[in-house]
């Protein structure tokens, strides 16, 4: 058991800081963001560029392989590059499901002609991807999807709703989950295509988030043509497509949580009173900040077991399953805490408050979202449940039947 | 970075496993229980003919020198197994503080006799919660008189270290005016004995420094047990699932309900989360590394909470079949509740990591 860089590794991390020193941007406050005060173009301007000189620079995509536009690299040496990066100012989200989800599903799946087409510009920032599988009747449920796919000539009709895409409203391609066969069962029936955001009959209208942004959106398609070339995978093999885009999240190793969350409840105990004492004196408080701790560091610990398996070239054990559980709800408790320790003035918005308190009200107002992204609390239980502890699927009613007849049901 | 325990560790692991699931087994464990027996003499002893209790120590005093790696995999299984042996009292605790604070003499004297088993150890390092009034012990440089604290394998302990004050005590208990005196304990196969002395000589392991010795080796005991707490519920979560599959209940396998799915899915979240702690914990201890303190508290608190939930939910999830005596369902009750107890509370190692905490941010 060793947690010190191997020569190797100190190396690569000696590498990584003298170039972000070079070419980024530090935080100058722990809960400062990327982009503040810029309008929304200029902020994506600005994020694309950051990804064109992270791209040229070989870290855009540090463990693919070479011939796909990566470092063929290791997987440490993708989380060292993390851990460097994480204090500067730098887009995270904008990217996440392009190089997360996207562009590895294209790598899996397209042909030659079509990863030569999108997979350097994709990595390089000139196009962003989005992830168009959820609908208003499909989201736990995913296999439930309803938009139609219907082969004409060369190319798929498609008409349907998608909902929820996250950055559908900057994104240029979308991987698209749709129904190409209503006689099979729901699962069996389904068909993946990369679709052109910017197609004639796609329109997207941003949906208003309760943390007051619009960052995810209802996607229309109104007799969208895709070309068959742009099909991942084979006719009503959509499923498995699906499956692997998310088995790629999850050896991206996923479910981070910010590693500073104790440092901040313990900054802001400090300022507050409880009964004219300052906060961090009182026994309850100190309680929770270990609670905290044991949380946040236990997340990144579990990531450090994941990581330990992937570089000796096994795959992450099941454990990795609990991080995203953890860490979402654990960010929802955290937060909600921080903001309790100011009593009746803690209802302040940060604004009023002071900035100290705008990273802990910004995390409290965007944890029930995490905790619904990428699968439920509950779904995430069933899927520990299931495939770790080995117990029962779900009693279904829905399985050997033609989702037509489902439909009508 | 390597976040995991070698190959060569895992085989002794495995080997420890073997023998603990032909010797440590329930009717060995309630031949204790049931008070038979002072502790699993079979498992005793392998443990010490492999050479598994003694792993921590050098092999100058006796030990197989293979370090604290090593004797956290032993601790999961003896957790795993409800090995009834005084392997903490002798081995987490006595001969720790003796291998730290003792004189060149006493580790020469006293560890190797440990290592062989020829002696069975226990120690009191003091602890911050207290109901019933200290009762006095008094030593003065040469012997000691008064009642010690109730100590686990004090009826079969040769040796114990004492916390009195600031120091720490050295007393044989073959000496003169030792009498035993075995007290009721919740978890029967883990016994409890106070022991009064009446100017029994006695000797100081570690002068001025025996606070600071013992706030130690109370860490590493707490990264250890961690592993026995973290071994104790993965054992009562499998014999949960185990039976959640054969029981059935309105047509159905219990297990099938996602009620009973959902909250064995949260005990072994709260598992994995003590498990990773119990890891960075071993890694603290092994490397004598600074987070020791914050680690070792961690350790124990995620390890205490899991397996309480894991004890506690496993009776709960068997029904009334779980609350018999021939169920083993209580023998995790009883032994999650000592093993969180007997060296501080959950709670008072949680103020502690806050303290850790704090101090660190400042
Ligand atoms: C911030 C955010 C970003 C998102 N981004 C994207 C995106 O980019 N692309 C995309 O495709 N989707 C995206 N989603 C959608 C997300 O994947 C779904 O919201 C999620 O899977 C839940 O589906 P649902 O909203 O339909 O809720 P439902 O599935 O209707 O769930 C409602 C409740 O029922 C429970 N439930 C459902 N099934 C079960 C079961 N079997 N057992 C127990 N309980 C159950 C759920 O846990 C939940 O509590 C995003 C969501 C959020 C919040």
């Amino acid at each position: 058991m060793d947690f010190r860089d191997t020569p190797e590794e100190a190396a690569f991390r000696a590498e990584v800081r003298a170039w972000l020193e070079a070419n980024g941007q530090k935080r100058t406050r722990p809960d400062e963001v990327f982009g503040e005060g810029l309008d929304d173009a200029a902020k994506l301007a600005a994020a694309k560029a950051w990804q064109a000189k992270k791209a040229a620079a070989g870290y855009a995509a540090i463990t693919w392989p070479k011939a796909a536009g990566g470092r063929g690299g290791t997987a440490m040496q993708q989380v060292i590059y993390q851990q460097e990066e994480a204090a500067y100012l730098v887009p995270g989200m904008i990217f996440e499901v392009s190089i997360g989800m996207g562009l590895p599903t294209v790598m899996t799946w397209a042909a030659p002609e079509l990863k030569a087409r999108f997979l350097r510009p994709g990595l390089a920032g000139e196009e962003i991807w989005c992830q168009l599988f959820s609908e208003p009747g499909a989201g736990s449920d995913t296999g439930g999807v309803r938009t139609r796919a219907v082969r004409d000539g060369d190319d798929w009709i498609i008409n349907g709703q998608k909902v929820w895409t996250s950055g559908a409203h900057f994104c240029d391609y979308g991987i698209l989950l749709t129904r190409s066969d209503w006689d099979k069962p729901k699962q069996e029936g389904l068909t993946m295509f990369i679709v052109d955001m910017k197609a004639p009959g796609v329109e997207v209208r941003p949906i208003h988030q309760m943390s007051g942004d619009a960052e995810f959106n209802e996607v229309f398609f109104t007799d969208v043509r895709i070309p068959d070339s742009y099909r991942l995978g084979p006719e009503c093999g959509g499923w498995k497509v699906m499956l692997s885009t998310l088995m790629q999240e999850r050896l991206s190793v996923g479910g981070n949580l910010p590693t500073d969350l104790h440092a901040h409840l313990v900054a802001l105990a400090q300022q507050c009173a409880w009964d004219e004492r300052p906060a961090i004196e009182d026994d309850r408080v100190r309680a929770r900040i270990a609670d905290a701790y044991l949380q946040q560091k236990g997340v990144e610990l579990v990531i450090a077991r994941g990581l330990t398996a992937i570089s000796k070239g096994k795959a992450p054990g099941p454990e990795m399953a609990i991080t995203k559980l953890i860490a979402a709800k654990a960010m929802q408790d955290i937060a909600a805490f921080a903001i309790e320790l100011a009593g009746p003035e803690g209802l302040l918005g940060f604004e009023a408050l002071g900035g100290d308190w705008r990273y802990m009200q910004r995390l409290w107002l965007g944890a029930p979202g995490a905790r619904i992204a990428g699968g439920t609390d509950e779904i995430l239980k069933n899927v520990i449940a299931e495939r770790v502890l080995g117990l029962p699927g779900e009693i279904r009613s829905d399985r050997k039947v033609p989702f037509r007849d489902l439909e009508s049901a | 970075m390597n976040f995991d325990f070698s190959d060569d560790q895992r085989l002794l692991q495995d080997a420890v496993r073997t023998m603990l699931a032909e010797t440590s087994t329930s009717q060995a464990v309630r031949e204790v229980l049931e008070g038979r027996a002072s502790h699993a003499e079979a498992v005793w002893h392998n443990l010490i003919e492999m050479g598994a209790a003694a792993t921590a120590i050098p092999e100058q005093y006796g030990g197989a020198g293979l370090g604290y790696l090593a004797l956290c995999l032993v601790a999961e299984e003896a957790g795993r197994h409800l090995a009834a042996v005084p392997l903490a009292s002798s081995f987490y605790l006595a001969a720790e503080a003796i291998q730290r604070a003792g004189s060149e003499a006493q580790k020469q004297h006293w560890l190797p006799k440990i290592a062989s088993g020829e002696v069975v150890a226990t120690a009191a390092l003091g602890s911050r919660e207290r109901y019933r009034p200290a009762a006095p012990l008094a030593f003065d440089g040469q012997t000691l008189t008064g009642t010690s604290p109730a100590l686990v394998d004090g009826g079969i302990a040769g040796l114990a270290v004492l916390r009195i004050g600031d120091d720490l005590v050295l007393v044989e208990l073959s000496g003169t005016g030792v009498s035993r005196n075995p007290l009721p304990s919740l978890d029967p196969t883990r016994p409890l004995a106070e022991l009064r002395f009446d100017r029994t000589p006695a000797e100081r392991l570690a002068g001025a420094n025996g606070a600071a010795v013992a706030s130690r080796v109370l860490d590493g005991a707490a990264v250890l047990l961690a592993f026995e707490q973290v071994g104790g519920a993965t054992c009562i979560l499998e014999a949960t699932r185990d039976y959640s599959l054969e029981r059935k209940a309105f047509g159905r396998q219990i297990g099938s309900f996602q009620a009973m799915k959902h909250k064995m899915a949260e005990i072994y979240t709260a598992i994995e989360l003590a498990r990773v702690h119990a890891y960075y914990g071993a890694w603290a201890l092994s490397s004598d590394a600074p987070e020791l303190p914050r680690a070792a508290a961690a350790a124990r608190v995620a390890a205490t909470r899991a397996y309480t939930v894991a004890a506690e939910e496993g009776i709960e999830l068997h029904g009334g079949i779980g609350f018999t005596w021939e169920m083993d369902c209580h023998l995790h009750y009883r032994r999650a509740r000592h093993l969180g107890q007997i060296i501080g509370s959950e709670h008072a190692w949680r103020a502690r990591l806050a303290d850790e905490l704090i101090k660190e941010a400042a």
